[in-house]
């Protein structure tokens, strides 16, 4: 056990400096580009299919306000993710938190106070979620694939009690007028992925809350070591994630003016593989926001085209898969190279005492 | 699936129109009892309504996860609470196959005059449906069919792809002048049976006007899904004359993407039959303007059919004196001229 421990401060050494350069400038660039160049090839082939029905102005923008739901709620799994964590409550937060926030209760609360509070209410709620989650994981040392997925069912149970089942219609006029408004020619919902996503890539790459993400999720043993307190961190991620499903919710509750315990069915898996593919290693560690940004924009470009070409669902489903395949197998090579490079180092961290479990659940013996 | 597809296509020929008779069985005024079946106020004018033996129903559906489901077994409970000969055992709704097994298991061992039962899955109930059977107890089979024919007394079945023909047949008479409209089609999730049996009466009805599918997609039959397909396929298509959508639970989120994009050149006719569809079409505000009901009274038309079947009664308005085998419910349109009809059985989605 002396290896890791003595190893150990380098390692945390390293860790800024991925945090800092390697997120955005130096290492992830070439994967960032190779992106942006799926993207392109993407919106190629919708060019040349679809024409002017996928090159217009409102296409955009659909495709835009169709990423944005699930954008939020992957920025806040990139965090957790980075953390060495897994969240996949979070389609069940969005339910628990739409549904919470347009009971005839707190409809009738906005009515007299202002709609505010039902977008406090989707965000208290999605955070408290968030902090059970952590807590759990962090100091109940529970596996955090095990704690989300309890979390998962119990949030869509206690969803689908609250509404009875049914979908409650959003009445308030004042929220929809709001959520559902255009400023600068671009809709509401854009302009709250574009803001999350802002202060998501300032939060990691700008902060020290961001540098300890990173030093939790490369190690997190060598983090403590370094004086974080890793528990009070890991419970901050989920928290965070949490809010992120709060803030979606309210989104999803303007787009489709409804609180329902089915909303964000899935969506836990469409923001990890947008997550994954944006080059964030499952593991922890390392990752980035705006790799993260181009994943989810990918598949939404994806189903867009699809639908476009008028090209049936299981077709699409297909290529989904096909896409996370490929972008999981390079993401394989380049952490082999990376685990070659700093393989005294790799000891797993849950092997040694202290670290809680939730933190480094994914970190293989290997 | 393909036995149980065309078993349905030959029973929708053979028995459409039957619903009224089933839900008005007892009742000269089948119309009015169609609407009032669930909520009461049947005018029984036969003798199959007067009050015989206490009969023991049990009554398994699964869990009631979304408007129409928990509608059935509201319905089941409300046409039990109708009849003070019916003592309806309700087992709390499941979609775990295994659970709703060792609740017919129950109902066998406590010995019930007759079993509803609507399966999460038909063929995987079909064993102990038939153990039922076989022990004596008549089976009612609603809405999802079992694999063996046996296994069921009476089966009551909505019609999937009578609801196609139903809107294939309203967009024909919208459409049926313009052969180069363009009609979109919302479908639910694409790889059940119902979704294909619908989908394939859509478009053999409008084959029949010279029409077709110009644009589909697949929702999963909730709200964002729907509001999440109509957005593309609103883009995929800028000019519209027509849109079925097959579930009115997405519909809420088809209505919203269709807001969100402010189109409004074209008409939508939903499925299904909700509250909220058919408060819409009332009030005509929207580009909602008929929907196709897919009855929510099947459980509540089963309960009556087992209370029947129990005291050796047949269908009163039917000659033969037995209860028929099978029942196909009619799949009508609803529109702003005969919503009135049809609204106080509508299922709050």
């Amino acid at each position: 056990m002396s290896t890791p421990t003595t190893q150990a401060p380098p390692a945390t050494g390293t860790a800024p400096r991925r945090g800092t350069g390697g997120s955005f400038l130096s290492g992830s660039v070439g994967r960032n580009a190779g992106l942006v160049i799926a993207l392109v090839i993407l919106c190629v082939v919708g060019v040349v299919t679809a024409g002017d029905r996928f090159a217009s102005t409102d296409n955009l923008i659909t495709i835009l306000r169709l990423a944005a739901v699930t954008g939020v709620v992957s920025i806040g799994m990139t965090f957790v993710i980075i953390g060495g964590g897994i969240d996949l409550s979070v389609g069940a937060l969005v339910a628990l938190s739409s549904v919470w926030a347009t009971t005839l209760a707190t409809q009738a609360l906005a009515d007299d106070i202002h709609w505010i509070v039902m977008v406090g209410t989707a965000l208290l709620v999605g955070g408290l979620a968030g902090l059970v989650n952590g807590v759990v994981i962090a100091y109940g040392k529970l596996v955090a694939f095990i704690a989300t997925l309890a979390m998962l069912v119990a949030a869509r149970g206690l969803a689908e009690i609250l509404a009875n089942r049914r979908t409650q219609t959003v009445k308030n006029d004042g929220f929809l007028d709001f959520f559902t408004a255009s400023p600068l020619g671009l809709p509401a919902l854009v302009w709250i992925f574009a803001l999350v996503a802002v202060v998501g890539w300032v939060l990691l790459n700008r902060t020290t809350f961001g540098r300890r993400t990173f030093a939790v999720g490369g190690n997190a043993e060598a983090a403590r070591l370094a004086g974080i307190r890793v528990q009070r961190h890991t419970v901050a991620l989920y928290v965070l994630s949490g809010i992120t499903c709060g803030i979606a919710a309210v989104m999803l509750m303007a787009r489709t003016t409804t609180g329902s315990s089915t909303h964000g069915t899935l969506l836990e898996l469409d923001a990890i593989a947008a997550v994954v593919i944006g080059g964030t290693l499952l593991i922890g560690g390392r990752g980035t926001i705006v790799g993260t940004v181009l994943g989810v924009l990918i598949f939404t470009s994806l189903s867009n085209v699809f639908t476009l070409n008028n090209i049936s669902s299981s077709a699409q489903a297909v290529a989904k898969g096909v896409i996370i395949v490929l972008a999981v197998l390079l993401q394989q090579r380049v952490a082999a190279g990376r685990k070659q490079r700093r393989s005294p180092a790799s000891t797993p961290p849950t092997a040694a005492d202290g670290a809680p479990a939730g933190a480094s659940p994914g970190v293989p013996a290997p | 699936m393909s036995a149980r597809h065309r078993r349905l296509l030959t029973t929708t020929v053979a028995v459409v129109g039957a619903a009224a008779l089933v839900t008005g069985c007892t009742g000269n005024t089948p119309e009015a009892s169609e609407s009032g079946s669930g909520s009461g106020g049947n005018n029984a004018a036969s003798s199959n309504d007067d009050p015989g033996d206490t009969v023991v129903i049990g009554f398994s559906a699964p869990a009631a996860d979304h408007g129409w489901m928990a509608q059935i077994t509201a319905a089941a409970q409300a046409e039990a609470d109708r009849y003070e000969d019916i003592d309806l055992r309700v087992a709390e709704g499941t979609n775990d196959v295994s659970a709703q097994i060792a609740q017919v298991e129950t109902f066998i061992n406590d010995g019930v005059d007759a079993i509803v039962l609507l399966p999460f899955d038909g063929d995987a109930m079909t064993p102990i449906a038939l153990e039922a059977m076989q022990a004596g107890i008549p089976v009612i089979n609603v809405d999802r069919e079992f694999s063996d024919p046996n296994a069921a007394r009476v089966t009551v079945l909505g019609d999937n792809y009578g609801m196609g023909i139903s809107a294939g047949q309203y967009i024909c008479s919208e459409l049926g002048d313009q052969p180069d409209a363009v009609v979109a089609e919302v479908a639910g999730i694409d790889s059940l049976p119902l979704t294909q049996e619908r989908s394939q009466g859509f478009a053999d009805a409008l084959a029949e006007c010279g029409l077709d599918v110009d644009n589909r997609v697949a929702a999963e039959f909730t709200v964002e899904s729907g509001e999440e397909v109509t957005a593309n396929l609103l883009q995929a298509a800028p000019q519209i004359d027509a849109i079925w959508n097959h579930d009115d639970d997405q519909g809420i989120g088809v209505l919203a993407a269709i807001t969100n994009a402010g189109r409004d050149e074209f008409f939508m006719v939903g499925g299904a039959g909700s509250a909220n569809a058919m408060r819409s079409i009332q009030a005509g505000d929207s580009v909602l303007q008929a929907t196709v009901i897919y009855p929510a009274s099947q459980a509540a038309d089963g309960v009556r059919l087992a209370r029947l079947l129990a005291q050796d009664k047949g269908l009163s308005d039917l000659t033969d004196v037995e209860v028929p085998r099978q029942i196909t419910l009619s799949a009508p349109v609803v529109t702003a001229d005969n919503v009135d009809q049809y609204i106080d059985s509508a299922f709050e989605s």
